[in-house]
Formats: structure tokens, sequence, C-alpha cells
């Protein structure tokens, strides 16, 4: 592993108002780490994605971004979040939406589109397949398309880290394996942290799992371990029935727990 | 046909008009069509009958209303702009309570004030046909702002109208341009009042670009869309105001409605003919 933490969490609590989301996060994620996080609906891992991006303030703790702070440190991170825009109606084309990507905090250096600004667009669509519908409109696009496009505009922000809340989602079998295995070649320069309720995806790509249910469990190995699954979801036999390969369950037997 | 126009645009006060016409669609083509694209038909609706507070107050101390105007619907657009940032919900609310505030400080100042007062009609119900020379340098100050603003940050302003968090996540100031556009909001309101009334102000802003969104998918031609159709509808709207002697904004709103039916069944009979 390298010195330098790409992103550094340390004892954080955050949540909204009176409620308390996260408790006692501490992270640490390094430039060629490949993190799958699970967690049940709920448990806060959109939430821990919004602190590390912030744009929610934790109320204890530290977090830095590249060394940074998140607002400053969030310029090399590429995000695709887990909610599509909702408007359908807003006449904008994919390029459009690719290219937004690109945008920097300067209103004047927004003003036009740079000619290595278009190279790097061409190559996030062509990356995701997405290439030959750029000149469509985003609403003529469905959701899984939508997705793809949403990735490309993550990838044209040239990030150090990525940052994906369930990408695919709504993407087929085979288009999602290709973004999978974009991810793996592009994890070669990239950190990435993916969320994901698709446990065999996760099993199948990630370098490393954590689980998210309030606090996080992460040690740093790709086994699916005994504690991860109790905090995380409860019972071990939820996962096995969800045909997840058995190699990832690791550690001992699975003890009755009260409720 | 020509004769009669010729005719009609021989009175300075028609052709005065006319050049008013220009300015307030250039800017409320614009503008409008990031109104509706960001979906605050309502709040502009609060910042133009909040600005009508201003009217009275300027009445009332003997100002020049439309200065008041100008200040009340600013400051209203700030406002409403921040709480909106703040809480994405309760401005619905705020939308109402200001728009309701605004009017009853007109109200009351304007009834405050003693003498003849039927002028202040006017900015109720618009006053095209007496516009000044002062009013028609302030309404191309504006249009020139408005065009000036989305020429220059258009990238931005499309990013935040489609996905603000994104555009937070990249660092993109969204606070200032979105309030800036919400002052000349406020701005382009005050001026396109003097066509066609406060009251169906949201209209002239609105209706040009629901028309436009109909018929084209990026945000460009939306606008020049916008602003073509509404010089057009202000342009036959006076001319027919002059001939029928109606006012000419009630006209001009009644023939952007009708200007947008049938632009919404042609574009149902051209969608029901695709297979
Ligand atoms: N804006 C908000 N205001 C108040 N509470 C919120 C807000 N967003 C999320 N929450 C709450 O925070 C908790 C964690 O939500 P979060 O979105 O982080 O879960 P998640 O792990 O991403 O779940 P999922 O798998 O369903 O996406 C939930 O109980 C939710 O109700
Ligand atoms: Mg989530």
């Amino acid at each position: 592993m390298e010195d330098k933490p790409v992103i550094s969490i340390k004892n954080l609590w955050a949540g909204y108002e009176a409620d308390t989301i996260l408790e006692d996060i501490s992270f640490e994620m390094f430039q060629n780490d490949y993190v799958g996080l699970i967690g049940p609906n709920g448990g806060g891992k959109t939430t821990l994605i919004r602190v590390i991006l912030g744009l929610l303030k934790p109320d204890k703790g530290t977090i830095s971004v590249m060394g940074q702070e998140p607002v400053r440190g969030r310029r090399h991170i590429g995000y695709v979040s887990q909610f599509q825009v909702e408007d359908k109606h807003f006449p904008i084309s994919v390029w459009d939406v690719v290219a937004l990507g690109r945008l920097q905090p300067n209103l004047l250096q927004n003003f036009h589109i740079r000619p290595y600004d278009k190279e790097v667009i061409e190559l996030a669509l062509q990356q995701t397949g997405m290439f030959e519908y750029r000149k469509r409109t985003m609403n003529e696009l469905s959701g899984g398309q939508r997705q793809r496009i949403y990735i490309s505009r993550a990838l044209a922000a040239e990030p150090k880290i990525l940052l994906l809340d369930e990408p695919t989602s709504s993407v087929d079998s085979q288009s999602s394996n290709q973004i999978y295995n974009l991810l793996a070649e592009l994890n070669d320069h990239i950190a990435i942290l993916l969320i994901s309720h698709d446990l065999t995806a996760i099993s199948t790509y990630v370098k490393t799992i954590g689980c998210v249910n309030r606090q996080l469990i992460y040690q740093g190995n790709k086994e699916l371990t005994a504690d991860m699954v109790e905090i995380g979801y409860g019972c071990p036999v939820d996962l096995i029935a969800h045909g997840l390969p058995h190699r990832v369950i690791a550690g001992h037997q699975h003890e009755d727990h009260h409720d | 046909m020509i004769e009669q126009l010729s005719t009609i645009f021989s009175y300075e006060f028609m052709r005065n008009a006319l050049i008013a016409s220009f300015w307030i669609s250039l800017a409320t083509g614009v503008i409008g069509s990031l109104v509706v694209l960001n979906q605050i038909v309502s709040l502009s609706g609060g910042i133009a009958h909040a600005a009508y507070g201003g009217v009275g107050i300027a009445y009332y101390l003997g100002m020049d209303p439309m200065l008041g105007a100008l200040l009340f619907s600013t400051a209203s657009a700030l406002i409403m702009g921040a709480v909106q940032r703040k809480t994405r919900s309760g401005a619905d609310t705020l939308i109402g309570v200001m728009w309701s505030i605004g009017m009853a400080i007109g109200i009351i100042f304007i009834s405050l004030t003693p003498g003849y007062k039927a002028n202040l009609m006017s900015y109720l119900f618009g006053s095209i046909l007496a516009v000044s020379g002062t009013d028609l340098r302030l309404m191309a100050l504006i249009a020139f702002l408005v065009l000036g603003f989305v020429f220059f940050t258009y990238r931005s302003l499309l990013a935040i109208s489609y996905d603000e968090t994104f555009s937070t996540v990249r660092n993109v100031p969204v606070n200032l341009v979105y309030l800036t556009m919400l002052v000349l909001i406020g701005l382009t309101v005050v001026v396109a009042m003097r066509m066609v009334g406060l009251i169906l102000v949201i209209a002239l802003l609105s209706i040009p670009p629901a028309i436009a969104l109909n018929h084209f998918k990026d945000v460009r031609p939306i606008m020049l869309c916008s602003v073509v159709l509404s010089f057009l509808l202000c342009f036959f709207g006076l001319v027919i105001s002059f001939q029928t002697n109606i006012q000419a904004g009630p006209v001009i709103i009644l023939l952007a409605s009708a200007a947008f039916l049938i632009s919404s069944l042609v574009r149902r009979l051209h969608l029901s003919k695709k297979p």
C-alpha cells in the first residue's frame, strides 16, 4: 500500500438534524483500492458518500479527501449518484450532460469547451459504449442507458477517486459486466468506492469489502466476515439464499444471537 | 395592410411601444426559459407581486414607482432565493406569504397617499402606450444584463438547472449563479410589468418558453424561439389593441394562451401520427 490515503476518515459521526446515521466511522482508502460497500437499505451508505463529497457536514470527527477538506478535495472525485435526475423533460443532449463533468469552479473557464475537454468527453462516452448516442436528448434514453451516461460524466472529470452509488442498478447484465471490467481497468490509476446491493458483482470484482449499518465494518480484506454479516444483515442465511459464492463468507459459524 | 401598419406606427407612442416590446421580449424570452426549466414559475410570480409593495411605498414617498418596484423585486428575489437554498420545500409557503405581503403593503401605502391614483392601475394591468425614453433605456439595460449573464455563464447555468448536486460537487458557484438569476428575473419582471401589468407578467414570462419547449430539444433554440414568439405576440397584441381600443396587456396574454393551445394541439397531432 502507498503511504498517503486518498480518503481518510477518523471517528466520524454524521446525520440529519436530530438523527445520527453514522456512528464513529473510521476509514482509509488508498490510490490502488477498489472497495465494495454493502449494507441494508437505510444503513447510511449514501450518507457516507454525501459526507465524503462535502455535501453533508459531519457532527464530529475529521475527514479529508486527497489530503484536503472535502469541499476542496472533491474536485478529484468522479461521482455517480444513486438517484437519477428527476426532470424527464429537461432538454439536454447526452453530450452536454457528459460535458458537465468538465465543469470548473471558475465561471469564465466554463465559457467554452476546449479541444482537450472534447477529447476527454469523447473518451468517456466511448468507455461506457455510449458514444453513438451522444446527439440524443437525455429523455430519449432508457434508465440503464442514462446510468451509463452518468458514469461517463463521472469519468469525464478525470477523477483520482470514483464514488459510485449503485451505478448499475438498472443496467442489463451484459452492459454491467462491461462496466465492471472497465472499472477494473480504471482501477490501475483510480481508487474506486462502489456501493451495490449486487453481492455477486461485489464479490467478483472488488478488492476489499466493507459493510455499513450505522457503523462501518472494514478490515481491508475481501472476505465478508461473520461480523459484517451480523451487523449488516443480521443473518448469513439471507446471503446464502442470495446465491452468494461460499468462499466470500469467512470466519467462524454464525452463532444464534438475541434480537 | 402595410398601409394600415404604417399609419399605426406613425404615432410616436406606438413606435415606443414597439421598441419596448423588443427589449422586453429579449429579456423575458431568455430569462423566462430559465424560469420554466428551473420550475420556478411561482417563485417568479411571488417576486412580481412583492414588487407592488415597492410601487406603493415609492408612490407614498413621492419617488418614481419604478425605482420602488426594482428595489422590492431585487430584495424579494434575494430573500426567497436564500430561503429556497436552505429549505427546498419550505419555499412554497414563503412565496405565498411574500406574494401577499407585497400586495398588501402596496395597497395600504397607495390608499395612504392622497390624490388621484388612476395611473397606479397601470402597474397592475400595464401601460405600454405610456413608456418614456427613460423607461426604454432601462428596458434596454436590463435586456443587456440578462443577455450578458446568460451568454457568459451559459454552461454553468445549464449545469445548475439540470443537476444542482453535481454542479456543487464540481464546485461551480451554485449560489452566486442562482441568486444572480433570481435578481435578473426580478428586474425583468419589473420592466415586463410595463407591458402587461404585474398580474399578467408571469404569463408573458412562461408561455413563450412553454411553447418553445414543445418543439425544441436544446436550451439555446428554446431561448431564441421564446424571444421571437414573445415579440410577435407583443407586436400583434399592440396592433389589435390599437384597432379595438382594448388594453394591450390582456390582448397579448390571450394571444399567447391561444398560441400555447395551438402549439400543444400541433404537438399532439404530430406525436399521434408517429407509429
Ligand atoms: N435528507 C435526509 N433527511 C433526513 N434523513 C435522511 C435523509 N437522507 C437519508 N436519511 C435517513 O438516513 C438513513 C440512511 O440513509 P442512506 O440514504 O444513507 O441509506 P443507504 O444505506 O444509502 O440506503 P439504500 O441502500 O436504500 O440506498 C435512512 O434512515 C434515511 O431515512
Ligand atoms: Mg443509498
